[in-house]
């Protein structure tokens, strides 16, 4: 025991196992260890996205050939998106957050499989690497977007293979997270924590991990399905061969659009740790909050069609989608609306992560509302395809997911590194980012209802003006991106040392050291019946 | 790593590892759900061509394979209760059994395919693509994929039997931390059951 407790002083960064150097880092089973490996490894591939996306705006600055051709525009957009979606939003936080926090706010050790955890990394990495193969070999880097749409997934030369194999091993990777976390919660929790005691964030990467195990399988099959096609030709989606390339959109929206929520989700969870935090308040509607959360893991499975309504299906479908589409933003609305009511009359204390937040909810309202009008039946048929779609797209995925991965990063950052970042910087970080957001994605909403299409390099003149502003956007975007990036990895290393509780949180993880000791806690914390994570006097 | 060595030493849970494997069993279920969503579809959609094509299978070599697997099922249970009763040589032998058996079914299973071949059907022959109709090219080409992943979860669930066996031999899987043998249960269960489904559906719905 008592070599435990020596072992124990040593924080997690410094602790020295059996291995050195790199491989203390990538052989370590340590939660907080692996947590920082995806960190590093997802803002890695995070920067090669945002760097596509920049060329993609570059090129839409003047209608014509700007930088690329149409090959390597559609090139572009497909690996922009496969990068970005299996291999940034889909692991991010849970990958990132949770395996760093989950096991520390439930009051545990480690999660329930510490080996299994390490293998999901190794999985993401190999996903990573299989990805890049297929951009680097072969015939040119995939050309189909990041859902391999059939026929043209199997009928295209360029090297897609690769692609779909990493798409299927990083869904691997992200099923066994999963698996491992809905253990962890089931079976770690610590004595007196019973679930309506449960952190929101630990509720959120609860539902999470449901549909990252439920869902996730049957986008594997369908990608394992088109790559036999491409080998042997099994038909299944050729319609050459009788096949239904619809079928493969079915199959592959069924597991695409949960997804969307896999993604949403623990951006929800976060912001509701960071506004009661923020505004020294019990959180408004806590039971609301997991219900919401439930409800939208439920029906969110259901809602698939919407991707396909005007790709052949019939009108008792597309009502029913279109239906339950709408049912599924009511949880969304709930949620905006308790944290909203949290902050009323909350002794407010404004810093970086709140100012992240409150952008967060900005930012989602507007990409939920726009998202209606993609849900509404009539008027999808008119912006369908269009930049609009974009523009809803991004303001959910990287307004919504995006933003609450900011406020994460500087709520917990003084807890995972120790040390405290610079305000100043990071609240300029923020402002250049936000309004560099709104510039870029903004103008899309116009484009897309005037007509302009989505995935073409090439656009007619009178689109001018609003691409202008978009490309702007993006560089203003950057720009932030750059400020907040530096001023993180600077204060990793030079920042003042952070207090136990900077932000006077009351969730577990802010009983431990910063940064955590090896095992968390010297000994099992134990909740008392009127303690509880929100429990601000 | 010395001190997680420690933990997980402490932490050894039966019913995390157990609700693993269940969790786990779930995506195996929708794994193949997504197949089955794809036969059922192309089933409505050619029915004749379905049957036709189902008559080529052979029924006989399916049902042995079918009573196979079911006795391995059962010898595989067994083997979980008699390494309750600490009979570690009738355990080691049923698994021996359940081994076995799984590899019988793969050679049938290997006969079977190699007639399909010898008669000139495989994903994408020319034969297949020329002189059948499409249903049963789609009939054909889900058979392979279905049975073929199939043939796949036996090897895997061969290899999880044979790690479990050797850990009973070196005594790190026993009475009282058995969670890896009743894993490798539920896993060959699983298989068993997705053949259960399999088989009549390409065998006996002609």
């Amino acid at each position: 025991m008592q070599n435990e407790h020596a072992a124990n002083e040593a924080n997690y960064l410094k602790y020295q196992g059996k291995y050195k150097g790199l491989f203390a880092w990538i052989f370590s089973t340590d939660h907080k260890r692996i947590g920082l490996l995806y960190l590093y490894s997802i803002m890695s591939m995070f920067f090669i996205g945002v760097l596509l996306g920049l060329a993609m705006k570059f090129e839409l600055l003047a209608p014509g050939k700007t930088i690329m051709d149409a090959q390597t525009y559609n090139a572009t957009f497909t690996v922009h998106g496969v990068i970005m979606i299996f291999m940034v939003v889909v692991p991010g936080l849970p990958a990132i957050f949770g395996n760093f926090l989950l096991p520390i706010m439930i009051g545990a050790k480690d999660v329930a499989f510490p080996k299994l955890n390490l293998l999901s990394w190794w999985l993401y990495m190999i996903g990573v690497f299989l990805v890049i193969a297929a951009l680097l070999f072969g015939n040119g880097a995939p050309d189909t977007g990041w859902t391999f749409y059939a026929p043209y997934s199997f009928k295209t030369g360029t090297n897609l293979l690769p692609a779909i194999f990493g798409a299927f091993v990083l869904g691997f990777s992200s099923i066994l997270t999963g698996l491992n976390f809905l253990v962890t919660i089931h079976r770690m929790r610590c004595p007196g924590l019973t679930w309506s005691k449960l952190p929101l964030f630990v509720w959120t990467l609860y539902g999470t991990a449901w549909i990252q195990l439920l869902a996730t399988p049957v986008v594997g099959i369908t990608l394992v399905l088109v790559a036999l096609e491409r080998f042997f030709g099994i038909g299944v989606f050729d319609p050459a061969l009788g096949g239904d390339p619809i079928l493969y959109q079915h199959l592959f929206w069924i597991y695409s659009h949960p997804a969307v929520y896999i993604m949403i989700l623990p951006a929800m969870g976060a912001i509701s740790e960071i506004i009661p935090t923020f505004s020294q308040k019990q959180i408004f509607g806590y039971k609301a909050i997991i219900a919401s959360t439930m409800a939208i893991a439920f029906v969110g499975y259901l809602v698939w069609g919407h991707h396909m309504f005007t790709a052949g299906m019939s009108g008792t479908a597309q009502y029913y989608f279109s239906l339950l589409t709408f049912i599924v933003a009511i949880p969304s609305a709930i949620k905006v609306f308790n944290w909203i009511s949290t902050m009323y009359k909350g002794a407010i204390n404004v810093q970086t992560p709140l100012y992240w937040g409150a952008s967060f909810i900005f930012v989602f309202m507007i990409g939920g509302l726009s998202g209606l009008v993609l849900g509404s039946l009539a008027t999808d048929v008119h912006v369908h395809d269009t930049a609009f779609v974009v523009a809803h797209f991004h303001y959910i995925v990287f307004g919504g997911v995006g933003f609450a991965f900011f406020a994460a990063i500087h709520y917990w950052f003084p807890k995972i590194y120790g040390r405290m970042y610079q305000k100043s910087w990071a609240n300029t970080g923020w402002l250049v980012f936000f309004i560099g957001f709104l510039a870029l994605y903004s103008p899309m909403f116009y484009l897309g209802m005037a007509g302009m299409p989505r995935r073409y390099y090439d656009y007619l003149d009178e689109f001018h003006s609003g691409n202008i502003l978009s490309t702007f956007g993006s560089w203003i975007m950057v720009t932030g991106l750059v400020i907040i990036v530096v001023n993180l990895v600077r204060s990793a290393r030079k920042g003042k040392p952070a207090e136990m509780d900077p932000w006077h949180s009351k969730t577990l993880e802010w009983t431990v050291p910063s940064p955590p000791p090896l095992e968390n806690f010297d000994d099992i914390p134990v909740i008392a019946e009127d303690d509880g994570p929100y429990n601000y006097k | 790593m010395e001190q997680n060595a420690h933990i997980e030493h402490d932490h050894y849970d039966a019913e995390a590892s157990k609700i693993g494997m269940w969790l786990f069993i779930f995506t195996e279920l929708l794994l193949f759900g997504g197949l089955f969503v794809v036969y059922s579809v192309y089933r409505y959609v050619n029915p004749d061509a379905f049957h036709l094509a189902a008559e080529e299978l052979n029924t006989t070599i399916g049902a042995v394979n079918t009573i196979l697997l079911l006795v391995s099922s059962m010898t595989i249970a067994m083997s979980t209760s008699t390494l309750q009763y600490k009979k570690k040589g009738a355990t080691l032998a049923l698994l021996a059994i359940t081994t076995i058996i799984g590899i019988v079914f793969l050679v049938n299973k290997y006969f079977e395919w190699g007639v399909k071949f010898s008669h000139g059907i495989w994903p994408g022959s020319e034969h297949l693509l020329n002189d059948f109709s499409q249903g049963e090219i789609l009939f054909f080409g889900l058979y392979f994929v279905m049975t073929g992943l199939h043939a796949l979860h036996i090897i895997i669930g061969l290899v999880i039997i044979l790690v479990a066996a050797y850990r009973i031999h070196k005594g790190t899987v026993n009475e009282n931390r058995a969670a890896l043998l009743e894993n490798a249960g539920l896993y060959w269960h699983l298989v068993d059951l997705i053949w259960i489904f399999l088989f009549p559906l390409f065998y006996l719905l002609t």
